[in-house]
């Protein structure tokens, strides 16, 4: 298991960075946008009402399932690449 | 056929197809009854997760809560399902990985304490509980709305559903049960939703309608062409209610958002659900699957609030609101069906023989009276949750369409309530029976030990949904705020700080319990009892009100932990190589089987 902990702690690095990235775009999405960064871009209208309106019930939610998939075929790939996918 | 009947042939069909699949899926041994034998493909059980997650809560009531209140409800949407990336990227990889059963069972190994594992179990039992009741009693309005037994009948008969599936199948009965129940609920949430967006504004995709304009043809003087959303703000504008699209206070939303979300990641009885898939590469997958599943419905339903809201308006304002309000006897036929159950009712404050629906609390509400001769607001119940149930009514949809909401609502219900009851029998047989009072009993013997607790949480959790406890809107404070400041950092230390050591996550984890319970007691009453509350809300700490705690009980926790452990000896390096294997995939196809 941790036979070659060097190369653990770079692949546990590259997972460290990959979760901050997403999480970062996670929480610009809908504390940002949706939320306390609305009124920066109340000027663009969406459909009636603005962009901000929009991340709250529709944009947030699909930000967070391109991000679940991003992360799960990066990690999935990085695995492979340090070489501790599973057999 | 009458309504009654369509319903029961409904509701009789799924529950034919949830003993069927019972029967097929029996479980045989431990690692199939508390983890469905590891052997999950991803996508299905994505599928279970949605709907083990999508609760009595999401299919009733969500959309109406956003449906009254508007943008600042849209926390509920970001919230129950931003909690989602939390679990795929910084819990449930690990734990499957780890390669337990239980949630308090990894909190025993990697704290290597029975004390931490016991206060885990603590923990998961009062949220599961708490969250429990709330499924129990859906159940039983479901079935005395629309089968028209009596609400106790109505709860037994949901009990021994569940008893028959749950105790016979265990984990891998509830997976398969839970896919049927997702399918069931979907399409009797997106139908009606289609339906209802089709003919507002041409568009079939509710989410997409969402931000459409007004299809020619509608009713109550809307202009066709305007967007839905600037509609319905003009509408709700001209009776004296909020603006649809307008906020307040940005901080207290983005807190509440946060604590549904941390408490989202940290429900034990959906950690778990990531325990049943072969691989940790699938528990990624599944993640988002899941995801998919549950926001078939999140996109939806803020279509269907903001939708049903304008419905209602126009129902009433057939003419537009600078016309004559409805005749209370040209009231459509559904405002008879739900004023029966109390949950709907009008008044003729004027005497007028119209029924005029306005915001009668505000100044331009009274002004908009004034001009009018009005006495008051004549809607004067219109209870949230009837919002879905309602729909197809609403939206004049054929019959079987209401019978399809029945069986949708009840395996929404059902499908959580079987997912808390395996996390409940699953920490009393494995972490404490099997851990705790009797380590030497045979697999047998747990297996039978699981059962046997199973049946006896059903028992209770029927029991106190026959008597609620009266607090069953501060159980789910309760519940989400004990999994945001207990579970939720104690799991993350776990993986990402090695260092962390057995005294800093007891002292942690009891931070963050003990303080999230001692808020909740001061603003909402000792132990929930009405009157006992020693504090008022022009008291909250920094303004924060007890359902957005959860955050600060989760710093708590994390300062705490980190401190403590600090101040105490490193965890034994057995701990350290555990943190390290559980953070590589590798070795989790021949995970531990004890």
């Amino acid at each position: 298991m941790a036979e070659k902990p060097a190369n653990n702690n770079e692949y546990w690095a590259a997972n460290i960075r990959l979760v901050t990235i997403c999480l970062v775009i996670w929480a610009l999405a809908s504390f940002g946008f949706a939320i306390l960064l609305r009124p920066l871009i109340s000027g663009i209208a969406v459909g009636g009402t603005d962009l901000g309106f929009w991340f709250a019930q529709q944009g947030s939610i699909l930000v967070f399932l391109v991000l679940i998939f991003f992360y799960a075929w990066r990690m999935n790939s990085l695995d492979k690449q340090f070489g501790v996918d599973e057999e | 056929m009458d309504q009654t009947t369509i319903n029961f042939i409904f509701v009789g069909a799924s529950f034919a197809l949830y003993f069927a699949i019972a029967v097929w899926a029996r479980a045989g041994s431990t690692s199939e009854f508390y983890a469905a034998g590891r052997g999950v493909n991803p996508v299905v059980n994505g599928m279970a997760t949605a709907a083990d997650w999508m609760s009595a809560a999401s299919f009733i009531s969500m959309a109406g809560l956003i449906a009254f209140v508007g943008y600042n409800n849209s926390s509920f949407l970001m919230g129950w399902t931003g909690g989602y990336v939390l679990m795929a990227m910084l819990l449930a990889p690990y734990l499957r990985k780890f390669g337990k059963y239980t949630v308090p069972e990894f909190v025993g190994d990697r704290y290597y304490s029975q004390t931490a594992r016991i206060v885990a179990v603590i923990c998961l039992i009062v949220i599961s509980t708490t969250y429990v009741i709330g499924q129990m009693t859906g159940a039983g309005v479901a079935f005395s709305r629309f089968l028209e037994v009596d609400n106790t009948t109505g709860l037994i008969i949901a009990s021994l559903v569940v008893a028959f599936y749950a105790v016979m199948g265990g984990m891998k009965g509830i997976t398969y049960t839970q896919v049927a129940q997702y399918i069931v609920l979907i399409i009797a949430y997106t139908i009606p939703a289609i339906f209802i967006s089709l003919q507002l504004t041409g568009n079939p995709i509710p989410g997409l309608g969402l931000f459409s304009s007004m299809a020619p043809g509608n009713a109550g003087g809307v202009e066709a062409g305007v967007p839905l959303l600037a509609t319905l703000n003009e509408l709700l504008d001209d009776l004296g209610f909020n603006e649809y699209t307008t906020g307040s206070s940005p901080l207290n939303m983005a807190l509440f958002t946060l604590s549904l979300m941390i408490g989202t990641a940290g429900l034990p009885h959906v950690i778990i659900r990531f325990f049943t898939v072969p691989r940790v590469a699938d528990a990624r997958w599944s993640a988002g699957w899941a995801l998919v599943f549950i926001a078939l419905l999140y996109l939806t339903a803020p279509a269907v609030g903001a939708m049903a809201r304008l419905n209602i308006i126009t129902t009433m304002w057939p003419e537009g609101v600078e016309s004559e309000a409805i005749a209370q006897e040209d009231l459509p036929d559904w405002f008879q069906t739900w004023e029966v159950t109390g949950l709907l009712g009008v008044e003729d404050l004027n005497g007028d023989g119209r029924i005029q629906y306005y915001n009668d609390a505000s100044p331009e509400g009274q002004a908009f009276a004034e001009a009018n001769g009005l006495e008051g607001n004549e809607l004067v119940t219109f209870n949230r949750d009837i919002l879905v149930l309602a729909n197809p009514e609403i939206a004049q949809l054929p019959g079987w369409v209401i019978g399809l909401i029945a069986a949708g609502g009840l395996a929404a219900a059902l499908s959580t309530a079987a997912g808390l009851l395996l996390a409940i029998s699953s920490a009393i047989s494995h972490d404490l029976i099997k851990s705790v009072i009797n380590p030497g009993i045979s697999e047998k013997g747990e297996l039978l030990a699981a059962r046997l607790s199973m049946i006896v949480a059903i028992i209770l959790a029927t029991l106190l949904a026959l008597n609620p406890p009266g607090f069953a809107a501060q159980t789910v404070a309760l519940a989400f705020g004990l999994a945001a400041a207990s579970l939720f950092p104690t799991l993350m230390m776990g993986i990402f700080y090695k260092r962390m050591n057995s005294a800093g996550a007891i002292a942690g984890m009891l931070a963050g319990l003990i303080s999230t319970l001692l808020y909740l007691f001061l603003f909402l009453g000792w132990f929930f009892i009405p009157g006992t509350a020693t504090l008022d809300s022009s008291q909250y700490l920094f303004g924060i009100p007890p359902a957005s705690f959860g955050p600060v009980g989760a710093l708590l926790n994390f300062v705490v932990a980190y401190l403590v452990s600090n101040a105490t000896d490193e965890p034994p390096q057995e701990i350290q190589d555990l943190v390290e294997s559980v953070r590589i995939p590798r070795g989790a196809g021949g995970a531990v089987d004890h």
